[in-house]
């Protein structure tokens, strides 16, 4: 079980060692987002920037004019709100390839609260045209995710969570934007997940198990683009999908898988994820029940469902 | 940076200047939106720049080793449009599309759209950082072309460009000149004051730029921005200095919005504006006209 941050920085490095196009810029905070591994590597692929947001993405969108594939790192709720216009201006509007692996993603960060949680992001930069927009589950998809972007020719952005979580898929695993991953089958009930909170949610699965209920689990890493049609056959004949999100329940995967499905009609759309309110600093186990994304508190919302649609 | 050896003369080059502020108000007259002031107040820069300075091919938009500029005022987009044109990038007939439906000339600049443009802009403020990047990319990849970024003086209230500039000598960035168009008014601002120049309080009147920058440790430099022997004066300095102070130079550009037609002139009221027909009659014959005052 490894941490993303850990896996990103170890696989710049090695993708900066072989790609003199790789830089990464860091805001001042690369011994949290492991932006140090790469600057300890490889210290010609490693650009200070101070702690200055707005201008690290107009630096990066400079140098990628000149042939660079720049990463951006730093906490991600500083790139997506406080340089959101230059994200949109020079990377979203140009196709500029910026890469922004937004750090200490969602609600778990360390104990930091709510100045530092970002759970809009997906909302706001799935909004962005020509961004790709990915949430990986895990250390492998992760690292599968990271060597894909360092080739993409546009804009990416990939949510890099703090903290490990238990693997959902294994080395063998293979990232294709857009693709859903069927990741466990149920007959009962259809869950759709996206980023780190898929291994919460098949531990949910687990706990549906024991008491008797089957449930499909459908991971969405990719929250831009989509395979609509591929999502739509996974869910097959569902009356009923359950997204889970470790993000607001405005915007984000529950808003996405809603907007395909209503166009297509008949299936109902419950969205599990943060509530419209602030939340706190607190121990990530007290984030994850208090706030409903826990594996028991998400089995539980799972069986209400059932017992109301019944 | 090459120096071109058939540097037009200072005559042609105010010659170049009046067609240029010509073509800005009568593009956006036709247009019927638009903006005036801006574009004026750098036209004499913006064609010293292209005709004189910058070490570019019309043909060759996107020749890896051109000198960049980027006009991070992205709203005096007309003004770059018109010396771009002008100067061969794209017909001048074309200037009659700006701002229409499918046109390559946008209200704001388009890298993607328009031959020439370096840099996308229009969200004040970001242009300086984007330079910055480019000219760190140049020293990387030991590319001697040089980065120019003009900025407004309304523009630096913006907190972006200090983040920039707080950190452009930090990365040794002599191959970066940022022009400040210090043209003393922008869009509405603050109420005018007893020193001011003109009927509103000047956007950075209060500040002493030169000591900023200078403190910042960047190198500075103040020029009229309508004499073409104060501008490659600049120019020249910037070249020389090249290799030798390791800093990146501002030049302070000092202008007068709505230069070179008499009723928009040093007001902030011409900030955008279409004119009217006697209006356009009267900017034809000061810019263009045998007896023009300008001429």
């Amino acid at each position: 079980m490894k941490a993303q941050r850990l896996v990103w920085g170890e696989t710049l490095a090695d993708l900066a060692a072989n790609d003199q196009r790789v830089v990464v810029l860091d805001g001042d905070l690369a011994t949290s987002t492991r932006a140090d591994i790469v600057a300890e590597a490889v210290p010609g692929a490693f650009i200070e920037v101070g702690i200055a947001e707005q201008n690290m993405v107009g630096m990066a969108f400079g140098l990628s004019t000149l042939g660079y594939r720049p990463w951006l790192s730093t906490f991600g709720v500083f790139l997506t709100h406080r340089a959101v216009d230059q994200l949109r201006m020079l990377v979203s509007q140009t196709k500029a390839p910026v890469r922004v692996a937004a750090a200490y993603s969602g609600l778990l960060n360390g104990s930091s609260g709510k100045t530092h949680q970002d759970i809009e992001d997906l909302a706001i930069m799935r909004a962005m045209p020509n961004m790709t927009v990915i949430a990986p589950a895990d250390e492998h998809e992760a690292e599968a995710v990271f060597r894909w972007a360092a080739e993409h020719d546009g804009p990416v952005y990939v949510r890099v969570a703090r903290d490990a979580v238990s693997p959902v898929f294994d080395e063998s695993y293979s990232f294709a934007p857009g693709v859903p991953h069927l990741v466990a089958e149920g007959t009962d009930v259809t869950l759709i997940s996206t980023g780190v909170q898929t291994s919460r949610t098949l531990e949910a699965v687990s706990l549906l198990a024991q008491r008797g209920i089957s449930a499909k689990l459908i991971h969405l890493p990719t929250l831009k683009p989509l395979d609509a049609d591929r999502l739509v056959e996974l869910i097959g004949d569902a009356q009923t999908v359950v997204t889970v999100e470790e993000h607001s329940r405005i915007g984000g995967l529950g808003g996405l898988v809603s907007e395909v499905l209503s166009e297509r009609g008949g299936t109902r759309v419950i969205r599990i994820g943060l509530e419209d309110r602030w939340s706190e600093s607190a121990p990530n186990d007290f984030l994850l029940d208090k706030y409903g994304l826990s594996p028991e508190r998400v089995a539980a919302a799972v069986v209400d469902e059932l017992a109301r649609s019944v | 940076m090459t120096v071109l050896s058939s540097r037009p003369t200072n005559e042609e080059l105010a010659d170049l200047a009046r067609q240029a502020r010509w073509k800005i108000v009568e593009t956006v007259a036709a247009s019927k939106a638009g903006h005036i002031g801006g574009p004026l107040s750098a036209t004499d820069v913006l064609i010293a720049l292209y005709f004189a300075q910058l070490d570019i091919d019309p043909a060759a938009p996107q020749d890896p080793d051109r000198d960049r500029f980027i006009l991070s005022k992205g709203h005096s987009a007309i003004g770059l449009y018109s010396v771009l044109a002008l100067r061969g990038y794209f017909p001048v007939d074309e200037l009659a599309t700006f701002d229409h439906g499918n046109s390559r000339l946008q209200g704001h600049p388009d890298m993607l759209l328009t031959p020439g443009v370096d840099a996308s802009t229009g969200s004040l403020g970001q242009g300086l950082s984007a330079g910055a990047g480019m000219a760190l990319g140049a020293k990387r990849l030991g590319k001697d072309f040089h980065t120019w970024v003009m900025v407004g003086d309304g523009e630096i209230e913006e907190g972006m460009i200090w983040e920039t500039v707080l950190s452009a000598p930090r990365f040794g960035l002599d191959n970066l000149t940022l022009i400040i168009d210090l043209n003393g008014l922008q869009q509405y601002g603050w109420p005018s004051e007893a020193n001011d120049r003109f009927d509103r309080s000047e956007p950075v009147g209060h500040v002493d730029l030169e000591r900023v920058f200078t403190g910042f440790g960047w190198n500075t430099l103040t020029i009229d921005g309508h004499d073409f022997d104060e501008i490659f004066e600049a120019f020249g300095r910037v070249s020389a200095d090249r290799g030798v102070s390791g800093l990146p130079t501002v030049i302070i550009s000092r202008t007068t919005k709505g230069r070179g037609i008499s009723f928009t002139e040093g007001t902030y009221k011409w900030h955008n504006g279409v004119a009217t027909e006697d209006q356009l009659e009267t900017a034809h014959a000061e810019l263009l006209g045998e007896t023009g005052e300008n001429r």
